[in-house]
C-alpha cells in the first residue's frame, strides 16, 4: 500500500510536469527539451530557500517564476535568434546545469525536518487521527506523513488542471492552440505568433519547475542530476494519458496527462518491484516512447498491407 | 483607400536566382471597389498581394492604407485592417479545432484577447445564424474539428471569417484556385454576395479570366513586375475573356520579340 501511495503522490507531482509539457508538446508542438534543466532549477531554489529559512510556498512561488524565466529565455532564443527548437532547449538545459549548481553551491541539498507544502495537511490529519502518526485507509496502515503528501498533491494538482482548463478555453487560449496548429492563420488574426510561443514556453516551464520545487520536497532533496531524461517520462504521460481518454475536449486531455502520469510511475513502481534493474529505467521509458511514437503509423500499414492482400486474394 | 507607390522588391539579390518579382509598382483602389489583378506565372501578382499583407517589407516604396504607412508594419500588425483568404484552403484555418473556436478567434481579429470563455452559448447562436447564411449545413457542425471538412467548405468559412469583422481591405489570393470545379463556383458567388452585403473594398488576384471579368469592377494586368494594363469602368464592362487573351498574347510576342531581335543584333554586331 505504501508503495501505492507513493507512486500516486509522485504521479501527482510530475502531473505538473506532464501538464506543462502538454503545453510546449501538444498545444504549440513545441518540442521543448528545456524541462530536463527547468525541473532542476525548481528543486534546486526551492531546496535553497527553504534550507536558508524561507517559507515553503514562498519558496515554490519562486521556482515556478524561476521556470517562467528559463522558458522564455528558451523562447525567444527560438524566435528572435532563429535557433533551431531542439537546439534551443538544449542550449538553455545545459545553461540550466551550471546554473543550478551554482544555486545550490554543491550537487546535492537535504531537506531534512524543514517544512513543506505539505505541512499544514499533514498537521490537519494528525489532529483528525488523533495525533497518531498512522492512519488507518481502507484497512491499511499508512503514515500520516504520506497521506498529507498524497492530499497536498492532488489538491494542487487538481487546482492547476481547473485554472489550466479555463485558461485554454478562453479567447487568449483559444489563440495559443491554435498557434501551434496553424501560426500562418494566427498571424492573419492579428496576433503575434512569436509571442505566443514566447508565452507558452514560458508557462510550461514554470509549471515544469513547479513539479520540481514540490518534487524536492517530497522526496526530501534536490539533485543537480534529477532533470535527467524528465522530458521523456513526460511525453510516456502524455502518450499514455492519450490512450486512456482519447483527445476529444481540452479537458480530456488534460484529465488523461494527469491518468497518464499517475497510471506511469504505477507501472514503474510495479516494474522495479518486479525486479528491474533502476539504471534500467531510462532505456526501458525511450523504448516505450519510441513504440508509441511509431505504433499508430505502423498498425495503419499493417492494415493497409492487410487490405490489399486481402482484395489480391479476392480477385484471383 | 489603398495606395501603393513605387514599391519594388527583389529575392536572392545578387545571386544566381536573383528576381525582381516587383519593379516600381503604384496603384490606387478606391475605397469600396473590387479589383482582380491578373498576369502571367511569376508576373508578381501574388507578390504584390503579400506587400500588401505583411508577408515581407518591400525593399522601397511606401503602402498606405487610409494614408496610414504600413509597409514597415508587420504582418499581424497588418491584420488590424486586412482580411486575407489564401491560395491553400487549409491556410487560413486550424485544422485540429473546431468551426466555433476558429472563428471565435476571427472575432476578434487585430483585438485584444481577454482571459474570458471564448465559446459559450450566445456566441454560438450568433456563430450558426451567420454560418448559415453558407448553405453548407455547417451550422449543425460547429463543434466538429475544421479539419474535417472538405477543401470549399473550409475556403468558404476562411472567406467568412476574413469578413466577418468589416475589413478595410480584404486580400483574396486565388482562393479558388486550389477548389474543384463545382466548390470554386460556390466559393466565387459567395465571394460576390459578402462583398457586396459588406461594401468592402477587395484586392483579389486570380488565373481564372472568367473570375477576372464577371466578379470585379476593375482588372489590372501584370506582367515580370509591373502593371501593364489596367482596366476600368466603361473599358473593363465591355472587356470579355477573349480580350484578356488576346491582350495577354500582345505583351508576350511583344516580349519575344525583343528577345529575339537582341539576339539577331548581339550577333550582326558582337
Amino acid at each position: 500500500m505504501n508503495l501505492v501511495i507513493g507512486a500516486f503522490t509522485i504521479g501527482l507531482i510530475l502531473s505538473l510536469l506532464s501538464l506543462g509539457m502538454l503545453i510546449s508538446f501538444k498545444m504549440i508542438k513545441f518540442t521543448d527539451i528545456t524541462v530536463d534543466g527547468s525541473i532542476t532549477l525548481g528543486a534546486s531554489l526551492t531546496a535553497v530557500l527553504i534550507a536558508t529559512g524561507w517559507n515553503p510556498w514562498l519558496a515554490t512561488l519562486m521556482a515556478f517564476f524561476a521556470g517562467l524565466l528559463a522558458g522564455a529565455i528558451t523562447g525567444v532564443l527560438h524566435t528572435k535568434f532563429k535557433i533551431q527548437e531542439i537546439l534551443a532547449g538544449i542550449l538553455m538545459m545545459t545553461a540550466l546545469y551550471s546554473i543550478n549548481l551554482r544555486i545550490m553551491g554543491r550537487s546535492n541539498i537535504p531537506l531534512l525536518d524543514t517544512g513543506s507544502v505539505s505541512s499544514q495537511t499533514e498537521q490537519l490529519l494528525t489532529t483528525i487521527s488523533g495525533g497518531a502518526d498512522k492512519m488507518n485507509v481502507f484497512g491499511w496502515e499508512v503514515p500520516v506523513a504520506d497521506m498529507g503528501a498524497l492530499f497536498s498533491s492532488l489538491v494542487l494538482s487538481l487546482l492547476l488542471a481547473i485554472v489550466l482548463n479555463y485558461f485554454l478555453k478562453t479567447h487568449f487560449g483559444t489563440v495559443l492552440r491554435a498557434t501551434g496548429n496553424n501560426p500562418q492563420m494566427v498571424r492573419a488574426q492579428g496576433v503575434n505568433n512569436n509571442t505566443m510561443v514566447v508565452f507558452s514556453l514560458a508557462l510550461s516551464n514554470g509549471l515544469v519547475a513547479l513539479s520540481g520545487a514540490i518534487l524536492a520536497q517530497y522526496q526530501g532533496f534536490a539533485d543537480v542530476q534529477m532533470g535527467i531524461g524528465m522530458m521523456v517520462w513526460g511525453l510516456a504521460s502524455i502518450i499514455i494519458g492519450e490512450a486512456l481518454v482519447g483527445k476529444s475536449s481540452i479537458g480530456m486531455t488534460i484529465t488523461g496527462a494527469i491518468l497518464g502520469t499517475i497510471l506511469f510511475r504505477l507501472l514503474i513502481a510495479i516494474a522495479l518491484r518486479w525486479g528491474l534493474n533502476p539504471n534500467d529505467l531510462k532505456l526501458v521509458t525511450a523504448v516505450f516512447v519510441f513504440l508509441a511514437l511509431v505504433a499508430p503509423a505502423m498498425f495503419k500499414n499493417l492494415g493497409k498491407r492487410l487490405q490489399k492482400v486481402r482484395s489480391h486474394a479476392n480477385n484471383q | 483607400m489603398l495606395t501603393i507607390n513605387n514599391i519594388s522588391k527583389t529575392f536572392f539579390p545578387g545571386t544566381i536566382n536573383e528576381v525582381k518579382a516587383l519593379r516600381k509598382v503604384s496603384l490606387q483602389i478606391k475605397e469600396g471597389s473590387f479589383t482582380a489583378i491578373i498576369g502571367t506565372n511569376g508576373s508578381g501578382k501574388s507578390t504584390l498581394l503579400n506587400a500588401i499583407a505583411g508577408t515581407f517589407i518591400p525593399d522601397e516604396g511606401s503602402i498606405k492604407i487610409d494614408g496610414t504607412e504600413i509597409s514597415r508594419w508587420p504582418e499581424y500588425k497588418r491584420a488590424r485592417m486586412i482580411g486575407r483568404v489564401f491560395q491553400n484552403p487549409f491556410a487560413g484555418s486550424a485544422a485540429d479545432m473546431t468551426i466555433a473556436e476558429n472563428i471565435v478567434m476571427a472575432m476578434r481579429r487585430g483585438q485584444s484577447r481577454p482571459l474570458k470563455i471564448a465559446v459559450h452559448k450566445n456566441i454560438k447562436a450568433a456563430i450558426a445564424e451567420k454560418v448559415q447564411m453558407l448553405k453548407m449545413g455547417l451550422e449543425d457542425r460547429l463543434d466538429n474539428p475544421i479539419g474535417t471538412l472538405s477543401g470549399g467548405q473550409r475556403q468558404a468559412l476562411t472567406l467568412l471569417m476574413a469578413t466577418w469583422l468589416k475589413p478595410k481591405l480584404l486580400l483574396l489570393d486565388e482562393h479558388t484556385a486550389a477548389l474543384d470545379p463545382k466548390s470554386a463556383a460556390k466559393v466565387a458567388e459567395l465571394t460576390k454576395i459578402i462583398i457586396e452585403q459588406e461594401k468592402l473594398t477587395a484586392l483579389m488576384v486570380t488565373h481564372s479570366m472568367q473570375q477576372a471579368v464577371d466578379l470585379p469592377d476593375r482588372i489590372v494586368m501584370m506582367h515580370r513586375g509591373q502593371i501593364v494594363e489596367d482596366l476600368r469602368d466603361e473599358m473593363k464592362h465591355r472587356v470579355r475573356v477573349p480580350d484578356l487573351l488576346e491582350t495577354f498574347n500582345i505583351i508576350q510576342k511583344r516580349e519575344l520579340f525583343d528577345e529575339s531581335v537582341a539576339r539577331l543584333m548581339k550577333e550582326q554586331y558582337i
